[in-house]
């Protein structure tokens, strides 16, 4: 601590002895990077394995936020200490994961952002609070994640309960806007924590709201054939089929409703669904137009998310919620640290449990925790219209009115 | 819910899968006809198979229907070579410990392949993996209606060369009286073999016909291989026919049961079938009575 402060002197009096601005700081920078000492930070998520392309650009986001924040000058309060990525591979396995956390453990890392899938966010939460290892959870929307009193874990972002009563109640907005003319609902979700979470929320809530559940159907994972889902479906005729699984499935669900012709008055997914994926709207325009989805995504009016999908895109990489949750994730650990001063792990714990950031560019407003869940994290609705991913709910971030019902 | 537009595709759907069980069955079928054994190790070495494509898809860029000339004989050759050194040594002239000696190929197999190659579970895709072929109005995917004819073809090829070729005389005189099939100078042991290398060859054709509209795990044999003990046991133990109608039945009760009761349920007509046949004609539909 003695050699922290005296550096920081050091630094302070040397930075106001450089005369020439620009020249000065890269000199600055040169220097305290070669000093103050690095601190590590885990990057966990499942780079292989059944999610790997989803853990791929969570680790891509996570490390664009790591290189910005040390080109930047690092942490300030800690003689602009660099941060140093600890990269672990969860392989799509909760236990893979847990084991991560122990070689992150004893690599000496100060914070774990990761990891990604709810199943192996549960597991790797869990070992990093033997160690008392602040874990920022990118993405896990189960809500268990942030209920079992763990001081370490903190969710930046909205927990699956929070986003389908979002869902519901959205659509019902869009629906009461065109004068209610959807009645029956038609539910297919994958068999995991994730799907089947989400259709018994929706299951026991939309009913209240006036619409009748026709059917709640599970599959498998991997689904490779939806003919007879898709055949029930024609049988029953829902007035909006809400999918709730992973981006495959959905994918050869809507590609065969597609080659069926059965036409719902809108499909309106809850989390996983491609209305909030570049790739599918790219590479499958036709299937996509006019799908709903309920999901992460970031205020599309503020100008650094509209900055940072311009530098993501230049390097050929899709802007989904997986980038931009971890690139936000770092930059909120960053902001901690910063004010910890410190590259302690009890330290850090107690900065983000009182953080208040307000520098990032969700529509979650400056983060408050309670329990390690962030108060302010919501979902928006999104619709692909004309090839492009627009938010159309809430009013307050919309971009576009929701087309609805949707008339192929 | 009887409307015929939504019956006749799950039908058509049914029949397409039906004849790939069929192709499975009729493996299963050859092998107890012949050899007296029920192959446990079938559903294993189908995986084995399905693994098989999914490399020579992902290594070599090999399109699954293009495997086949490398699968079947491939295939073949495994199970000439279990049946002569492994399976056939591990007997001892006695069925019960065939039984036994299947059962545990089953375990090496499954979890050989689970340390070799993980439980992730594994896909291709091919440039025709989502597209669909118009059958009267019915949309069917493509990978299944070629199944659907290549299955019947090799069915059709198996039944010429049984009924036709030397070793199909050879086969079947073996099924009919061992012993008296040695006296005639038949090499037993060769045809034995021959059986179990042309039952598992029919699991390296199957297994191109599927991965291109399925996937691959460890685990994937076990489904399978309980389809394929119902149909044999439905058409008759060791009957070509009796294999062929028996997946085709049990394809289209599988894919109707799933549109009515669901994808999870679908599959109990298929035990009702299986316990009704066992009650009511044990010796199944074209089965003799012993």
């Amino acid at each position: 601590m003695i050699i922290q402060q005296r550096r920081r002197k050091f630094l302070k009096q040397s930075a106001g002895l450089s005369a020439a601005a620009a020249a000065g700081t890269f000199g600055f920078q040169g220097i305290a990077g070669a000093q103050a000492a690095p601190i590590k930070v885990g990057v966990l998520h499942p780079v292989t394995g059944f999610v790997a392309y989803s853990g791929q650009l969570c680790r891509f986001g996570a490390q664009l936020a790591i290189d910005e924040i040390n080109a930047a000058g690092g942490i300030k309060s800690m003689g602009g200490a660099k941060l140093e990525a600890v990269l672990g591979d969860a392989q799509s396995k909760p236990e893979v994961g847990v084991s991560e956390v122990e070689k992150m453990n004893e690599a000496g890392v100060s914070a774990i952002v990761g990891s990604y899938a709810s199943a192996i966010c549960l597991a790797t939460t869990q070992a990093a609070a033997k160690y008392d290892i602040p874990h920022l959870v990118d993405v896990g929307v189960a809500d268990q994640i942030v209920e079992r009193g763990l001081k370490n874990t903190f969710r930046f972002g909205p927990g699956y309960k929070v986003i389908t009563e979002a869902a519901i109640n959205d659509l019902h907005i869009m629906n009461t806007l065109a004068r209610k003319p959807a009645k029956t609902v038609m539910v297919i979700h994958e068999e995991s924590l994730f799907g089947t979470g989400t259709a018994n929320l929706l299951a026991s809530q939309l009913p209240g709201m006036g619409y009748q559940v026709l059917e709640v159907v599970k599959h498998a994972n991997p689904t490779r054939d939806f003919s007879n889902i898709v055949l029930r479906m024609k049988a029953l005729n829902p007035d909006i089929v809400i999918p709730a699984n992973y981006y495959n499935e959905y994918v050869l669900l809507v590609r065969t409703m597609k080659q069926q012709n059965v036409r719902p008055m809108a499909i309106y997914s809850v989390l996983g669904g491609a209305a909030s994926s570049f790739k599918f709207v790219k590479e499958l325009p036709d299937v996509a137009n006019g799908v709903i989805d309920c999901n992460h995504w970031y205020d599309p009016k503020d100008k650094r998310a509209i900055a940072l999908r311009r530098k993501v895109e230049k390097i050929n990489q899709f802007f989904t919620y997986e980038v931009y949750l971890n690139y936000q994730s770092v930059y909120l650990l960053a902001d901690a640290i910063e004010r910890a001063g410190s590259a302690k792990r009890e330290a850090i714990i107690d900065a983000l449990a009182s953080s208040s950031w307000n520098k990032h560019f969700m529509p979650y407003g400056p983060t408050r925790f309670v329990n390690g869940q962030n108060q302010g994290a919501q979902p928006l609705v999104l619709q692909v219209l004309k090839g492009d991913i627009r938010v159309v709910l809430p009013n307050s971030y919309a971009e576009s009115e929701p087309v609805f019902p949707w008339k192929a | 819910m009887l409307e015929l537009s939504i019956l006749f595709p799950s039908i058509l759907n049914g029949l397409t899968t039906g004849a790939v069980y069929a192709l499975i069955a009729l493996g299963l079928t050859l092998i107890y006809g012949v050899l007296h054994i029920i192959n446990f190790a079938h559903g294993a070495v189908l995986m084995i198979a399905l693994y098989g494509v999914f490399f020579l898809n992902a290594k070599l860029g090999l399109d699954p229907y293009a495997a086949l000339p490398v699968m079947v004989p491939g295939m073949f050759a495994l199970g000439y070579a279990l049946q002569r050194f492994v399976i056939g040594r591990a007997s001892h002239g006695k069925d019960e410990n065939i039984l036994l000696a299947t059962l545990g190929l089953t375990l090496v197999l499954e979890n050989f392949a689970l340390y070799a190659w993980r439980s992730d579970t594994r896909t291709i895709e091919t440039p025709y993996t989502f597209s669909t072929v118009d059958v009267a109005g019915a949309m069917i995917s493509t990978p299944k209606v070629v199944a659907f004819f290549g299955a019947l073809a090799a069915t059709a090829i198996l039944l010429a060369f049984i009924a036709r070729s030397d070793l199909g005389r050879a086969i079947r005189a073996v099924a009919r009286e061992r012993q008296g099939a040695k006296l005639v100078g038949i090499d037993v042991e060769h045809v034995f073999a021959m059986s179990f290398g042309i039952g598992l060859a029919c699991l390296g054709a199957a297994a191109c016909f599927l991965l291109p509209a399925y996937y691959v795990n460890p685990q994937v044999g076990n489904g399978f291989v309980l389809i394929a003990f119902t149909i044999v046991v439905l058409g008759g133990m060791g009957s070509f026919a009796g294999a062929l109608l028996g997946g085709f039945i049990i394809g289209v009760v599988e894919s109707v049961g799933g549109l009515w009761l669901g994808e999870s349920l679908g599959q109990i007509g298929i035990f009702v079938i299986f316990i009704a046949i066992l009650l009511f004609r044990p010796q199944g539909i074209f089965g003799a009575r012993t």
